[in-house]
């Protein structure tokens, strides 16, 4: 991996170590690695021995003061590392413990040892080596000085070979403030100092890693966890860069609840992160097995761990609610996995979901419940606990669904314990509505990234044939469920019926009205024609009557020969 | 050599300064206390380091009592006579 100063990196192999070193050890360099007894110094400087002399063509010398070499093989064994089948060549063991019945007089130093080393790493051409407990043989020297001596020689020579070398030793951590120890020097001396501890947390181990010093190099400074698990030593760290993400998939999963699928706009996304909170009993472990079953269904393998439950329990209440797991766990696609919180920290926790989910092929992975980690130690170390598996189930594309039961602080909250509500792609949540002495569950999606969903509360209805989804009845600004929600229909049924029998009424009242209205319009019309035709006939009458006026006033005119051409005879008819 | 002769053997890093001081306390030890009776074989690890490795001598100077069953190691520059002399048995004030 390369650093802004370019300086060469030896890489330890060990999960974890290599990310937040950027890139490993300093090659030709001297790391220290300190901690309490049991910390797990040893575990990491053979562990880097064996990776360098098997995967990275980097023979290496194992200089133990403190162990037999058989008792660091039988060690090596149970992490899975086969010494006595590497060559010698290789990986070399050197068994330097000072004799218990050690009888000393006067002063002496390492000569010796470097001698013997010199010529075996000139005889294997070795790169790296590891003195293990230096503190157990440092402590023989007569004084202050004389370590100082054989520190600095052990360092000179170290250099001049160009070894890449780890160095443990036992040392109290009390803070940089405390630390006056007589072998404080060594921290000037070498160039990278990791810090292991452990300790003991509500009755849980808890393992971290720091890298306190790395000279020349940018490192991740931050305390990071550790576990030693079935393969060594691995570190907590963020693993792939963004880039290393699979594509983000538009493929759909479904929910098992067709239409909790309808409302997610088709289903979960394939290798999302789902997260479940409600409280106890909202039916959180039933929509954990809807999926499981789809999952089944569409023959893909999944890994469905339950924490605090017993994987039988979980069958069969899934059972009752006409989930059927068992011919899925025959058919080897479902692997269920119960386990207490109490065995091991969080970390470890983490590191066995990832092996086994991996030693499936799981396409799926559901954590019920996933607050139970929580519970396991130090809440600040669940939390990323919980963002390295969301990363790691994104890394593997993998679909995880993991749920979680609200804090008891803030019950009515819609937050979790674990801030894991943002790391969730979907977030469904499950309450409980109590009105009218009845308990209901009410779905909710609070959120579905890169999806349309609908935004309304329904009620999730459990039977013995399993799991619907009922609109909720909501009028006057209320929601309800339940039989509050028949009893509401009910009532509002029968209001309609009254109402559209009163405007059946209102309508046969007014269409009569208007019958009645047309009636007399009728007849007043007919009054108005009789009117008009008698009105007309006085106009006609009373012209004929003018006209024959007029014609008689002229007779008589003409009878009374009143002007020259009026015949006479037209007057004598008007006497 | 007799019976009651002393063999022992040396491992010093070249010329050191404990390893210098190692042989001539050693030396010094054998000429009072066993003259005549005693073998030093002195082997620098600088030239022979396999055997350092093969005998499993990572202190230097380390002394080997090869006379004794098993052999027996004292680590240091000798500077305590008293150490060498108890292990042999010998009583120093007597001496």
């Amino acid at each position: 991996m390369a650093t802004s100063t370019g300086l060469a990196k030896s890489p330890t192999g060990i999960t974890g170590l290599d990310t937040i070193t950027h890139g490993g050890l300093p090659k030709g360099r001297t790391t220290l690695v300190e901690g309490k007894a049991g910390a797990g110094k040893t575990v990491l400087a053979l562990q880097t021995l064996v990776n360098g002399a098997r995967d990275y063509g980097e023979p290496g010398i194992f200089v133990a003061f403190e162990e037999s070499t058989e008792r660091i093989c039988v060690n090596a064994s149970s992490f899975g590392w086969d010494i006595p089948s590497l060559d010698e060549k290789d990986l070399f063991l050197l068994d330097a413990q000072p004799s218990a019945d050690l009888v000393q007089s006067g002063g002496f130093d390492l000569g010796g040892m470097l001698a013997a080393l010199d010529a075996k790493v000139t005889a294997m051409g070795a790169q790296r080596i590891a003195f293990d407990a230096l503190d157990i043989v440092l402590g023989l020297l007569e004084d202050r000085n004389a370590v100082r001596r054989e520190v600095y020689r052990l360092h000179d020579w170290l250099l001049s070979r160009g070894l890449t070398a780890i160095i443990t030793h036992k040392a109290g951590w009390r803070g940089p403030e405390s630390r006056t120890t007589r072998f404080d020097f060594m921290q000037f001396m070498v160039d990278c100092t990791l810090l292991l501890e452990h300790e003991i947390v509500k009755g849980i181990s808890q393992r971290k890693l720091c890298v306190v010093k790395y000279r020349g190099s940018s490192f991740d400074a931050n305390e990071a966890a550790t576990v030693i698990g079935r393969n060594g030593l691995e570190v907590a760290a963020f693993g792939p860069e963004s880039s290393a993400y699979p594509e983000a998939s538009d493929e759909r999963v479904s929910s098992g609840i067709e239409r909790l699928d309808t409302m997610l706009g088709g289903g979960y996304h394939r290798g999302a992160s789902i997260l479940l909170t409600g409280a106890p009993g909202t039916a959180k472990t039933t929509l954990c097995g809807t999926f499981v079953e789809a999952a089944c269904l569409r023959g893909e393998s999944i890994l469905f761990v339950s924490f605090d439950s017993p994987s039988g329990e979980v069958i069969r209440n899934l059972k009752s609610v006409g989930i059927d797991l068992r011919p899925f766990i025959e058919q080897g696609l479902l692997h269920m996995r119960s386990t207490r919180t109490t065995v091991g920290s969080a970390d470890i926790h983490l590191l066995r979901v990832k092996s086994d989910a991996e030693a499936c092929q799981a396409r799926c992975v559901v954590i019920d419940p996933l607050s139970a980690l929580s519970k396991a130690a130090m809440s600040y170390r669940t939390q990323s606990v919980v963002e390295r598996l969301v990363e790691w189930s994104k890394a593997h594309g993998i679909t995880l669904m993991s749920s979680s039961l609200l804090d008891g602080d803030h019950p009515d909250s819609e937050g979790t314990s674990m801030q894991i509500s943002t790391l969730a792609d979907t977030w469904i949540h499950l309450n409980y509505l109590v009105r009218g002495g009845e308990r209901n569950r009410g779905l909710t999606i609070v959120k579905s990234r890169g999806t349309g969903h609908s935004n309304q509360v329904r009620e999730l209805i459990i039977s013995d044939e399993g799991l619907t989804l009922a609109d909720v009845f909501s009028a006057g600004g209320e929601v309800f469920m339940g039989t509050l929600r028949a009893d509401k229909e009910r009532v509002d049924r029968l209001e309609r019926q009254t109402a559209e029998s009163e405007s059946r009424r209102q309508k046969v009242k007014l269409d009569s009205e208007v019958l009645e209205f047309e009636a007399r319009l009728a007849n007043l019309q007919r009054e108005l024609s009789l009117k008009k035709a008698e009105q007309s006939a006085l106009a006609s009458e009373e012209a004929s009557e003018s006209s024959e006026r007029t014609a008689a006033t002229e007779e008589i005119r003409t009878l009374r020969g009143a002007d020259a051409d009026t015949p006479t005879g037209t007057i004598g008819t008007n006497e | 050599m007799s019976k009651n002769s002393v063999a022992f053997r040396l491992y010093v890093a070249g010329e050191s300064v404990n390893s210098r001081q190692a042989v001539a306390n050693l030396e010094a030890l054998c000429s009072e206390c066993l003259p005549g009776r005693h073998t030093i074989e002195v082997l620098d690890v600088f030239q022979c380091p396999e055997r350092a490795m093969e005998d499993g001598v990572f202190l230097t100077p380390t002394l080997v009592i090869l006379s004794m069953d098993p052999p027996r190691r004292i680590v240091g520059t000798l500077s305590d006579r008293g150490v060498v002399t108890r292990m042999l048995g010998m009583d120093l004030a007597s001496l």
